[in-house]
């Protein structure tokens, strides 16, 4: 992929602002259209542009496959332990009011919380998918 | 944290002692995380069995504080709380016994996975006994199916990844039509919630959109649970699927999906409805005994163990959905025990055939000529659980067996209960055939000689049949709770 100078440049402009857009639709979930699964989705499809224009080597050494495996592992344990917090503050399973001293902040706090690991196991999940499909060795 | 957490403990164990395992990724660490889990889920299970037996109620759960209908409940009864204990009492008996015997077929490496997986399909199986959200059932059973296919998947040998990928059709077909039944309820009713639903079903006998949703329900559960001719898939997944994670799915996967099946049918759509109007009965029944038959003649021609198992356990889901069929207290009372002797006992026996795999190096029946008496302990406990398969008295398999032929007569249908005896007979056939060669035949002259099987698996084995011998004698823990469970039913369906 050496000679596809367009290719490489015009990627190496994007994936930053493809990035960005994902924490957008991330953090912005919870008042307009968006949230965790497609944000996930959205940050996984910039690590893939990277690898597919500048190879899976490449990829690898910024995005560790074992790092991705955390992540994967991470995300639900975010989730889940919000769970757990508000167990533990004495109300029942996700429910996020007892999360903080005023309910509406609670809520807010737990949904964000349980968004961000929705969003960081779904662009694990994606990359380590990606990663085993293009790790395949072709068949001869 | 109080009491009234337990049923959601019930599923957020198992979910957050996955990631842990793929966290820490050491084989050793995976395999205490999955145990500890494991055993405070079992002890979880305990207490919520106890709680509901004692006050007689129903502890209701409201997930993130939503109230019911339209927030999603959890609901543990005497039935629920019963499945419940035995997927995690099974659950944590194979695998703390499975750290040495997994070794023989996964590379240590994957062994976190393995654990991961496992403690995500048992997740799964308990949010679908666990819930009372009809969406919810459809969603931890995709969970528990996936994790199951990838489980599968990890057999030693490369049949074991076709015998998956036919899992995976027939399994994402059954969960589809599942997925379409709970959306035609939802179109006819506007509502997801279990006994909300039961409440807005009464007198819509003659719509058409929920007839069409009973059927979608009854047909998926069955490809779920393996009922006779929608069980293609299982006698493959269960002889090329790691020993270990055979003896798991086979006690825990198709037992929940027997719950469901029996939820459904009760607990929303009520006898009159499912029985007396639609009448499931005359479909059921001579399926249940179809499979009876069928499976067990089968069984008695294989040569291989675990497959002569998995046939075997076509059969044993023959006689709860009979059970079922016969809609009345009795019946479903044999249905539920059986559903407990049949975990309990093919279990063990796939735990034995596990240890025999690693002792012999094969399952199949002429090389385990003579092996009684070079592997008694393990030889042992297959005969204990052969003799409650065939419902021989003083094991569980007695008790059920003679719940069902009560059931049979008390209904008036003589002639199931003398199929049911008959059909035993098989069983005694099939388990003979093993008995006679592992104990009465002398082992061949160039025999191999047998390695010792990791004590783990033989004591895992032992403790299962011995349960099976047990609640046998004991019979008020197993017949008196599923008597309780099925009067409950009948009450809320009638």
């Amino acid at each position: 992929m050496t000679r596809h100078v367009i290719l490489r440049a015009l990627a190496k402009l994007l994936i930053p602002c493809i990035m960005l857009f994902a924490l957008y639709v991330q953090f912005h979930g919870d008042y307009g259209p968006g949230g965790g699964f497609q944000a996930g989705v959205i940050f996984a499809a910039s690590i893939i542009l990277y690898a597919l224009i500048f190879g899976l080597d490449e990829a690898r050494r910024a995005f560790p496959p074992r790092a991705v495996e955390l992540g994967v592992a991470a995300g639900v344990l975010l989730y889940g332990g919000t769970g757990v917090a508000s167990m533990l503050s004495g109300a029942n399973f996700l429910d996020y009011t007892a999360l903080a001293h005023d309910p509406v902040h609670g809520q807010h706090y737990g949904i964000l919380l349980v968004e961000l690991g929705v969003g960081i196991t779904v662009t694990a999940v994606m990359v380590t998918l990606f990663y085993q499909f293009a790790g395949r060795r072709r068949v001869e | 944290m109080n009491a009234a957490q337990l049923p959601a403990l019930q599923i957020v164990i198992p979910l957050l002692a996955a990631p842990v395992c793929v966290a820490l990724r050491q084989p050793r660490v995976a395999w205490l995380t999955a145990v500890v889990a494991t055993w405070s889920s079992l002890a979880v299970a305990v207490v919520l069995l106890q709680h509901v037996l004692a006050t007689g109620e129903a502890v209701s759960y409201h997930l993130g504080g939503h109230a019911p209908p339209h927030g999603i409940e959890l609901r543990v009864d005497a039935l629920n709380a019963f499945v419940l204990l035995i997927v995690t009492g099974i659950s944590a008996v194979v695998v703390s016994a499975s750290r040495k015997s997994l070794s023989e077929e996964l590379s240590e490496k994957q062994h976190y996975l393995y654990f991961a997986a496992t403690l995500l399909c048992m997740t799964g199986l308990l949010g679908m006994t666990v819930t009372a959200d009809a969406f919810n059932v459809f969603v931890f059973l995709e969970i528990s199916s996936l994790s199951a296919y990838s489980l599968i998947s990890m057999g030693r040998s490369r049949r074991a990844l076709t015998a998956a990928y036919q899992y995976l059709v027939m399994g994402t077909l059954g969960g589809t039509f599942i997925l379409l039944g709970i959306g035609l309820l939802y179109m006819a009713t506007g509502s997801l919630n279990m006994a909300d639903l039961a409440v807005r079903l009464q007198g819509m006998e003659a719509n058409r959109t929920v007839q069409t949703a009973l059927a979608f329900l009854v047909l998926g559960a069955s490809i779920k649970l393996a009922l006779f001719p929608l069980h293609v898939w299982l006698p493959n997944a269960y002889a090329f699927a790691p020993a270990m994670v055979t003896a798991l799915l086979a006690a825990t996967a198709t037992k929940v999906a027997f719950y469901v099946l029996v939820r459904f049918l009760f607990g929303v759509f009520g006898t009159d409805f499912a029985f007396d109007a639609m009448h499931l009965d005359r479909v059921l029944m001579p399926l249940a005994l179809a499979a009876m038959f069928s499976a067990s003649i089968v069984a008695v021609f294989q040569r291989d163990l675990r497959r002569m198992l998995a046939f075997s356990s076509v059969a044993q889901i023959g006689y709860m959905v009979l059970g079922l069929s016969f809609a009345s207290e009795l019946g479903l009372a044999g249905g539920i025990v059986h559903l407990f002797n049949h975990a309990v006992v093919k279990s063990s026996l796939f735990l034995v055939m596990a240890a025999v795999a690693i002792g012999v190096g094969s399952t199949q029946i002429e090389d385990l000529r003579g092996i009684g008496r070079r592997m008694p302990w393990c030889m042992g406990a297959f005969v204990v659980g052969g003799l409650s398969l065939i419902g021989v008295p003083l094991t569980v398999g007695f008790v059920s067996k003679w719940i069902l032929v009560r059931a049979a007569l008390e209904a008036g249908l003589w002639p199931v209960a003398v199929l049911i005896l008959l059909s035993s007979l098989l069983a005694v056939v099939y388990v003979w055939r093993v008995v006679e060669v592992a104990w009465f035949e002398a082992p061949a002259e160039d025999a191999p000689q047998v390695r010792r099987p990791p004590a783990g698996v033989v004591c895992a084995a032992w403790t299962l049949a011995a349960a099976a011998l047990v609640f046998g004698v004991f019979t008020d823990a197993t017949a008196g709770v599923a008597l309780r469970a099925a009067r409950m039913l009948m009450e809320v369906s009638s």
